[in-house]
């Protein structure tokens, strides 16, 4: 592949957002779940939550941290790299941005530094407003981008006016109905990446014998959850597709690696997709009508294939098929690992079994994997276009941007972004390790001094600690 | 509906300028600070409210992306070197709150970081800041000028003047926040940034005089535009006043009244246009129907909350913060 400013922009923006994607899918599930940590400790007075909540508190803060700087390098990378879209499409996706940093970022931010510092000079019920705030906003965010990106998915209510993309419709907009399905499905992302890292934290300990008692709450509440949830975010997967197979056929041929048209169709469970020769090597296949029954819920319903559409409207076939594959085998294995861990904890034999306790522990990567390749499904299966349709990728670079000057920014993030993550990962990893340190809480009246702690520094407070009886 | 953008446009930047102007000034001044107590309390009079004031950086951005799209795009493609800079700054800032608090022997990396991120990011909006002043050469919405349009001497000199200017803020916030040695050497400061800023402003004058930029013919013609710089002369003088007299709680409110000033002449100067002198503040403008929906939603009720946010934790981390040796 010939290297253009075009091949780094993208390059680029894949990398820059993948990157701060990771941390927005941990920190919206988190905050949901201080929330609620807050509210048990205010309702029930347990010191337990309260331990938990300034542990998670602390870990919340690193993750946030990156999450913010990475994000406003999202915000302006749109213009530098993307000028020509940027102008296009900035009547509608400028203004939805607007409404995310307006309803969402600044709320964030406005009771982030609450939140981190404030515990000692509110009241109870603020903090845990302020708490709740942050929650929200972090929701909110998703909200905003779901809809923005699903905008560029299927493109609604809009005139091409002096070569931009005036709005007409604004309800359309945000009604989209793939936003419906969509939304729902990235914030279950996020609440399943927070509850499997904090079961995933509670099965270390276990395994190691330390703290056990926020260990045995955290596996129980991150489980459970999960099992809940992990269901509902298949139905909601199975209605994405629902929307690709009616809106965007070739991306839908491309997941499916379906080549011809079928009636009804066969489903390719695994291949090695030979695009060359429009074929499928090593394939796997469930005869029909299962391909038709799942895309379009029918037992005899025509499904597209990538022959009958003409090469250039091609997305890149290996990406969507297996980043999809990869994906759903995830959100299989979270399945079951869910079920297994909740119906054992249920028979109260989950702390005696190490096997599923090691398989809790090492789940934690699920979650972000089948995010990041749910992610590469949507936006490279929609490739050529950047607005599916009406805007191809080529055209919306900016058009005087040389090779050596995208291979610059592109270097300079890929150093900036390895260094910050390598040093925030041991640190969140070093957190982890040292746990709720020493079982130590704060009791909820204690008066500190008038002086900002940092969120992390907290236990080092330890004149003001008092000692919590071991076990609940 | 479009000066109503243009409006909250103009009071986005000018708190952006003024918040997280303060917060970078003290990330540079942090620089200057021997030991470790002195460090944590310069850190911990921005550490709460740092987010929220960068936050304010990218309401500035998506208001330009949303409702004036043109602008956007010509700006953040000129300066494809100088926005990358000032993101690095910022991203490398940013982190070091949170990291150098994990970390005993690593931390004079996040101090280096702190430091340098704050300098570097400064210093590509001032540069960005002096390029538009002295002109961007921009056809048929599209910019033109080449990779390296913004460089000038001129832009250069803009860099290290809100260099200057943002430590003023800085060492004027410590002042107010801090006690003890981190105040009185903040104070120490203080006249020595001023008649630095001064100087550079004279310069600057100068050099658009001699210059011959197209904004010096606006100052001469629009003579009311002189009330900004008595108002920024006014408010020296009470700065000179109260540093004397060590009223902690007055320098800050005066330095951002010379930044309002420097502001006002700078944005009037160039009226009606956004990017001087090719695109106007009309044809910059998004169609009405964003336009609309912006104001009717976010400018009607958001923006008033997000004032209030603002107001919020300002208030919850008023008064002075102590330099407390005995905490790690
Ligand atoms: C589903 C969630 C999600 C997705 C897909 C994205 N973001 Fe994000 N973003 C968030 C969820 C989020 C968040 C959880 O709300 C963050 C993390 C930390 C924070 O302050 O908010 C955030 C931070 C954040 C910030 C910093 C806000 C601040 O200063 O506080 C900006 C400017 C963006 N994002 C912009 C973007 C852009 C341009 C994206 C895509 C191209 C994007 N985000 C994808
Ligand atoms: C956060 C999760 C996201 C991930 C992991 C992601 C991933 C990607 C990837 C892999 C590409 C490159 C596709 C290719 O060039 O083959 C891309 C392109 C792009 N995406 Fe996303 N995307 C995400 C969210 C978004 C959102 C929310 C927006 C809208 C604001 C968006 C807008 C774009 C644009 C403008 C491009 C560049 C043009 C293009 O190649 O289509 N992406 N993204
Ligand atoms: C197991 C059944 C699942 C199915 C059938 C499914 C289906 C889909 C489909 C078809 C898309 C592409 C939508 C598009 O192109 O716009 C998608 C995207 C995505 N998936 Fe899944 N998914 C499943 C599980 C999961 C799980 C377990 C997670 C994460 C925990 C996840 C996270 C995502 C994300 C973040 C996206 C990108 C955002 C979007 O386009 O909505 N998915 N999913």
């Amino acid at each position: 592949m010939e290297i253009t400013a075009l091949l780094l922009s993208r390059l680029q923006f894949a990398f820059t957002v993948s990157f701060h994607i990771i941390f927005p899918s941990f920190t919206i599930g988190l905050a949901a779940w201080l929330t609620v940590l807050e509210a048990l400790h205010l309702a029930t007075g347990r010191p337990a939550y309260r331990v938990l909540f300034d542990f998670w508190l602390k870990i919340f803060a690193v993750a946030f941290g990156l999450g913010v700087v990475s994000g406003v390098v999202m915000a302006f990378e749109i213009g530098t790299n993307w000028s020509d879209f940027s102008r296009m499409t900035g009547p509608i996706q400028g203004v939805l941005l607007s409404y995310e940093t307006f309803t969402a970022f600044a709320l964030e931010a406005g009771f982030l530094g609450v939140l981190l510092f404030g515990r000692p000079k509110v009241p109870a019920w603020f903090y845990l407003f302020s708490t709740a705030m942050v929650a929200l906003g972090t929701t909110l965010s998703a909200f905003w981008i779901m809809i923005n990106n699903s905008w560029m998915q299927v493109p609604v209510g809009y005139v091409v006016e002096n070569g931009m993309f005036a709005p007409n419709d604004w309800a359309k907009i945000i009604f989209n109905s793939v936003v419906w399905s969509r939304f729902p499905h990235m914030l279950l992302a996020a609440y399943l990446t927070g509850a499997f890292c904090v079961a995933a934290t509670g099965a270390w300990y276990l395994l190691r014998g330390m703290f056990i008692a926020e260990a045995k709450i955290m596996l129980r509440m991150g489980l459970y959850l999960a099992a809940v949830l992990v269901p509902v975010q298949i139905i909601f997967g199975h209605l994405n597709g629902e929307y690709v197979v009616r809106y965007q056929p070739a991306k839908m041929a491309a997941i499916e690696a379906r080549w011809h048209n079928e009636q009804p169709a066969s489903e390719v469970l695994l291949a090695w997709p030979d695009v060359a020769n429009r074929r499928n090597l090593f394939a796997i296949t469930l005869p029909p009508p299962w391909g038709s029954l799942i895309d379009s819920d029918s037992l005899d319903a025509a499904e597209v294939g990538l022959d009958s559409i003409p090469e250039s409207d091609w997305p890149p076939i290996l990406i969507p098929f297996f980043s999809f594959r990869i994906m759903v085998g995830c959100g299989v294995l979270m399945l079951a690992l869910a079920w297994v861990g909740s119906y054992l904890s249920r028979k109260g034999r989950l702390a005696r079994n190490r096997t599923v306790l090691w398989a809790t522990f090492l789940s934690f990567p699920l979650p972000f994997v089948a995010t990041l390749t749910g992610w590469f499904t949507a936006e490279v299966g929609r490739q050529p276009w950047v607005v599916y349709g009406v805007l191809r990728t080529v055209d919306a670079m900016t058009p005087f941007l040389t090779k050596g000057t995208a291979m610059i920014s592109l270097i300079v993030f890929g150093a900036i972004y390895s260094f910050i993550f390598a040093f925030g990962i041991f640190y969140i990893y070093r957190l982890l390790r040292a746990g709720p340190v020493g079982r130590l809480g704060l009791p909820p009246t204690a008066v500190l001094p008038n002086r900002p702690l940092s969120a992390v520094d907290r236990p080092d407070a330890a004149a003001a600690l008092i000692h919590l009886p071991a076990g609940e | 509906m479009v000066m109503f953008w243009v409006t909250i446009l103009a009071v986005s930047i000018l708190l952006y300028v003024l918040l997280d102007g303060f917060d970078l000034g003290v990330g540079m001044l942090f620089g200057l600070a021997s030991d470790e107590p002195r460090r944590h309390a310069i850190i911990s009079a921005v550490a709460p409210v740092w987010d929220g004031n960068e936050t304010w950086l990218v309401v500035s951005g998506v208001i330009l992306w949303g409702a004036f799209p043109v602008v956007y795009s010509v700006l953040m493609s000129a300066f494809y070197l100088p926005v990358l800079l000032m993101l690095a700054g910022l991203i490398l800032r940013g982190v070091a709150f949170e990291f150098r608090h994990k970390t005993v022997r690593m931390r004079w990396m996040w101090n280096a970081s702190f430091v340098g991120g704050s300098l570097v990011a400064t210093f590509m909006q001032g540069l960005m800041v002096g390029a538009l002043v002295q002109g961007l050469p921009v056809s048929g919405d599209r910019y033109a000028g080449g990779e390296f349009g913004w460089f000038s001497p001129f832009a250069i000199a803009c860099g290290i003047g809100l260099c200057v200017g943002y430590a003023l803020l800085g060492a004027c916030w410590l002042v107010r926040k801090c006690e003890d040695d981190v105040r009185d050497q903040a104070y120490r400061l203080i006249p020595c940034l001023s008649a630095a800023l001064l100087v550079f402003m004279i310069v600057v004058f100068g050099y658009a005089l001699v210059g011959h930029f197209a904004v010096m013919t606006r100052w001469l013609d629009r003579p009311s535009l002189f009330v900004f710089p008595v108002v920024g002369v006014l408010a020296a003088i009470t700065l000179a006043a109260s540093v004397h007299r060590q009223q902690d709680a007055l320098p800050f409110p005066m330095v951002a009244l010379i930044f309002l000033a420097a502001f006002g002449t700078l944005a009037i100067s160039f009226w009606p246009y956004m990017i001087p002198f090719s695109v106007t503040i009309e044809q910059a403008a998004a169609p009405h129907s964003s336009l609309a929906f912006m104001f009717w939603g976010e400018g009607l009720f958001v923006f008033p909350l997000m004032l209030l946010y603002t107001v919020i934790s300002l208030t919850v981390f008023r008064g002075k913060v102590a330099a407390s040796r005995d905490h790690y």
